[in-house]
């Protein structure tokens, strides 16, 4: 016991860890907002869809949620170049895995979104003589996306924590900052205190900025 | 190539024991710690619901990596001085206990005031009110989720690699590191991890219909 704290070299460091959060808030932005993408068009396509491409959809969902995040990271990291004419850096082979695993949690729950919107809106809207086009953009998705928002909130800062995954293959976001500091410092207590502080703090600002969006579109109902 | 694996499989074989291991230690663990802070934060006094309430939120707030690193170098910095295993097992019981404590506190809150009225009424003390009045109702909403969760034991089991410890995830990388077959290895750690899960996942989701008789 009698650990003295010394936070002197976490502050001379501290770029590390500041470098690493922007980084780690790159990745997540960029790979939630692809996700985003993967998700709604899938999930569109699924309510819809006959037995065969339901099958696929769902096979998709299944096997990216069941299986570590960590070996999908190596897989495409280590894996995927062995077998097809790709070259990418580490950050790029990072965004592109998140993207992939956020889309498969994300289909889940626009799905689910959209199954929950009433059959009388739809019908509403037909009955108004718009088109399955317009019920989709019109009526659709805005009612999904008010059912669906504090699932989704609380997905997107589980991916937010989920960058510090891209640490293993090298990528320098805060958890591989924390890391470095570490081992080179040995100030080992005091860089873990900052940087959970640094995780907290930027996940609140995030639980909080998210419960803004949606108190203001609950008032919209 | 195939041959190379069947000639890791033993390996491998062990390596997946340890994370069935890891994941059950876990998960025994997280249960009993769990379900007794989540008995706390419902129903304890208030200095004890803030210390589970922080415990909770501090836990699930940062990723799971950080409190592994943090648990596994930071204890011996202290002078704890735990086996490597030991310490990754704590790191991730400590995340799973903040997941069990929120299923239990959804579980228990789910049941309506008048139950426990009533049981008071009757003149069952605490203890008898939990056991025979809130904890077989809260079972069934608590079960579900919770073999869901299990499935996060397993894949977070995965990270345990990083501390060098021979788990499935470590013993395929290193059988990568003798025969260059990163892709067949890969996805045939990928695929034992989903057989896994996905049958942790049907049966939580038939639990879940056949708990769906249950009215708010």
């Amino acid at each position: 016991m009698g650990y003295a704290l010394n936070f002197n070299l976490i502050w001379r460091h501290f770029d590390k860890l500041w470098g690493g959060l922007l980084l780690s808030l790159e990745l997540a932005v960029i790979s939630i907002a692809i996700g985003t993408v993967i998700g709604l068009v899938l999930a569109v396509w699924y309510v819809s869809a006959g037995r065969t491409v339901r099958a696929i959809i769902a096979a998709y969902v299944e096997f990216i949620r069941n299986v570590p995040l960590i070996l999908l990271v190596y897989l495409v990291f280590y894996g995927l170049p062995t077998v097809v004419d790709l070259a990418y850096s580490a950050p790029t082979s990072f965004v592109l895995t998140l993207s992939v695993y956020s889309g498969a949690y994300l289909v889940e729950v626009f799905r689910s979104g959209l199954e929950a919107v009433p059959r009388g809106q739809l019908d509403a809207g037909k009955a108004i003589g718009l088109t399955p086009w317009q019920r989709l953009i019109h009526v659709r998705l805005p009612t999904m996306l008010r059912i669906t928002l504090p699932a989704l909130s609380n997905t997107f800062i589980s991916l937010f924590k989920d960058t510090s995954i891209a640490s293993v293959i090298s990528v320098p976001e805060l958890t591989f900052g924390a890391q470095w500091i570490n081992f080179n410092t040995f100030r080992i207590v005091e860089v873990y205190l900052v940087t959970t502080a640094m995780y907290l703090v930027t996940g609140y600002i995030l639980l909080f900025g998210l419960r803004l969006v949606e108190r203001r579109f609950r008032a919209a109902r | 190539m195939l041959s190379q694996i069947l000639y890791a499989l033993p390996f491998l074989a062990k390596g997946f024991a340890l994370t069935l291991w890891v994941s059950l230690l876990v998960v025994v663990l997280s249960l009993i710690a769990g379900v007794t802070l989540g008995v706390g934060l419902v129903y304890g006094p208030t200095p004890l619901r803030w210390a589970v309430r922080i415990f909770s939120d501090t836990i699930r707030g940062i990723p799971i990596l950080v409190l592994m690193f943090f648990v596994y170098y930071g204890l011996p910095a202290i002078g704890l001085h735990l086996p490597s295993f030991w310490a990754a097992v704590l790191a991730l019981t400590l995340f799973k206990t903040a997941q069990v404590i929120e299923y239990l506190r959804g579980a228990v809150g789910s049941i309506p005031k008048g139950q426990s009225e009533a049981a008071m009424a009757i003149g069952l003390t605490f203890r008898q009110r939990l056991t025979y009045v809130i904890f077989p109702q809260a079972f069934r909403r608590f079960l579900p989720p919770w073999i869901n969760g299990v499935t996060d034991a397993v894949k977070g089991s995965a990270l345990v690699s990083l501390l060098g410890i021979t788990d499935l995830m470590q013993a395929i990388n290193q059988v990568i590191g003798r025969t260059y077959e990163a892709m067949p290895l890969y996805i045939l750690g990928a695929l034992i991890y989903f057989a896994v899960n996905y049958a942790l996942s049907l049966a939580s989701r038939r639990l879940e219909r056949r708990f769906a008789f249950i009215r708010e």
